[in-house]
């Protein structure tokens, strides 16, 4: 039972790691092409307010039967965590970047920075903090989303969970529950530190 | 020799209003002028034309003898300097990276860098030492006002264009930056809505009055314009001055 729980903890670690990493690198680049384009906040902001609103066993089972993507294992379980971290990372790194003094960004112009080092100099690190509590709510969400991904065989310390309820046993669905929850709060505790490390946008 | 700044016959609108209507005059090397006028008379907007923060709606801004829209854009606001209102200090670069915004961005060496945040620094008052470390927030007002007139002048720039850069300072140390700004040679567009100011530093006054160019000369001759504009200016210096 220790090395299974040492095993599927750190299954559960991986999963969560790699969605938190795609889902980083489409939001994030997506939320700064975003802020060079109004028009279209709505309606990516509304498509992936959508995907959140799908109840995560509903959205892991409609992912199954579709081609490529989908099937039983790891890789559909990626992919619905994805979806579910792409909302708050998005919103928050769009929330950062407009939320920077515009006056601050004339000024960085008016310096003769380029567009590029307007982003990188300026208004990211500015951004930063926003940026990062997007993250670090989308970590600690996914982290108790991934238990659900035991369902479509994606292992990880859901695995506990379901076979605890399955046979009605409390002590299996807390070896399960219980290392899922203190992941999550260190999640929250480690990167609300690095966030408070950055200035206040 | 040519105009550093020529402003031909230029209008600026936005959203249907006319902001600056129909602006010619020509600033010739080492020239310091100055541009005043009540609030939201066009000053700031004058400025933002000369280093392509904005471009005219009709008419040319030519810096050099060639219209801004011709500049690349990132060379014209590196070879101007720029003074901004409200100070426009990155909030989260130190003083020190603030005032070396501009040599960083042309890639010069470190050193060369710090040795001219130093000098400038002590330039405008402020001990390189003990503020060098600091950010914006950490500053006054003034101190803040300071750093951005420091900023402006850290790469050299052929020009200069301050907007109100002393309005936060105390007399005495808005005496001594106004020394300073008379010894500096460099080629100046200096907004304020000081009279006094605008007579001690300029070599020649722009008035503007609703976006138009009321007067443009010499501070004699400002003193005896007959201008509606410039007379209620005059009036601010006290019944003693106004001849
Ligand atoms: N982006 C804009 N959209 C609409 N109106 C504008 C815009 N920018 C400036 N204005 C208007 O243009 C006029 C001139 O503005 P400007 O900032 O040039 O004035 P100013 O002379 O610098 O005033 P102040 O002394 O208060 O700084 C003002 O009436 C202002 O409201
Ligand atoms: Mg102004």
């Amino acid at each position: 039972m220790w090395f299974e729980l040492q095993d599927l903890a750190i299954e559960h670690i991986i999963m969560v790691a790699i969605s938190m990493l795609i889902a980083a690198g489409i939001a994030i680049p997506t939320a700064i092409w975003l802020t060079r384009r109004a028009a279209w906040h709505r309606w990516v902001l509304g498509f992936a307010n959508i995907l959140q609103t799908i109840p995560s066993l509903a959205l892991f089972g409609f992912l199954i039967p579709i081609p490529f993507i989908g099937g039983i294992g790891k890789r559909t379980a990626i992919i619905a965590l994805v979806l579910y971290a792409l909302l708050p990372i998005l919103r928050n790194t769009l929330v950062g970047i407009m939320g920077v003094d515009a006056a601050v960004r004339e000024s960085a112009v008016a310096m003769g920075m380029t567009p590029r080092q307007v982003l990188w100099q300026v208004e990211l690190p500015l951004a930063a903090r926003t940026i990062l509590a997007g993250l670090r709510v989308a970590t600690v969400t996914t982290v108790g989303t991934a238990t659900i991904a035991a369902a479509i065989g994606a292992g990880g310390l859901g695995v506990f969970i379901f076979r605890g309820i399955a046979s009605v046993d409390s002590g299996q669905i807390l070896a399960g529950a219980v290392p899922a929850a203190l992941m999550a709060i260190l999640a929250d505790e480690g990167l609300g530190w690095i966030e408070r490390r950055f200035a206040p946008a | 020799m040519s105009a550093l700044v020529e402003f031909a016959g230029v209008s600026y609108s936005v959203g249907g209003r006319e902001i600056l209507r129909d602006i010619s005059l020509r600033l010739e090397p080492g020239e310091k002028l100055i541009l005043l006028g009540r609030s939201g008379s066009g000053k700031t907007t004058a400025l933002k034309l000369v280093n392509g923060l904005l471009f005219p709606s009709s008419g040319h801004v030519l810096v050099e003898g060639k219209s801004t829209t011709e500049w690349d854009s990132v060379r014209l606001k590196r070879h101007t300097g720029y003074v901004i209102q409200e100070s426009g200090l990155f909030p989260h670069f130190t003083v020190a990276a603030n005032v070396g915004t501009v040599p960083k961005l042309e890639n010069w060496p470190e050193q060369r860098i710090q040795a001219r945040v130093s000098e400038l620094l002590t330039q405008v008052g402020l001990d390189p030492k003990e503020f060098g470390a600091r950010y914006p927030k950490q500053l006054s007002g003034g101190q803040r006002q300071r750093i951005g007139v420091a900023r402006a002048l850290a790469a050299n720039p052929a020009l200069l264009l301050l907007d109100e850069p002393f309005g936060a300072l105390d007399p005495v140390t808005r005496l001594e930056l106004q020394r300073q700004f008379q010894k500096l040679q460099t080629t100046a567009i200096f907004v304020t809505h000081d009279v006094r100011e605008a007579l001690l530093l300029g070599s020649r006054i722009g008035l503007l009055r609703a976006g138009s160019l009321e007067f443009l000369g010499p501070p004699p001759e400002f003193l005896h314009s007959q201008g509606e504009e410039a007379r209620a200016f005059l009036e601010v210096l006290g019944a003693g001055h106004v001849v």
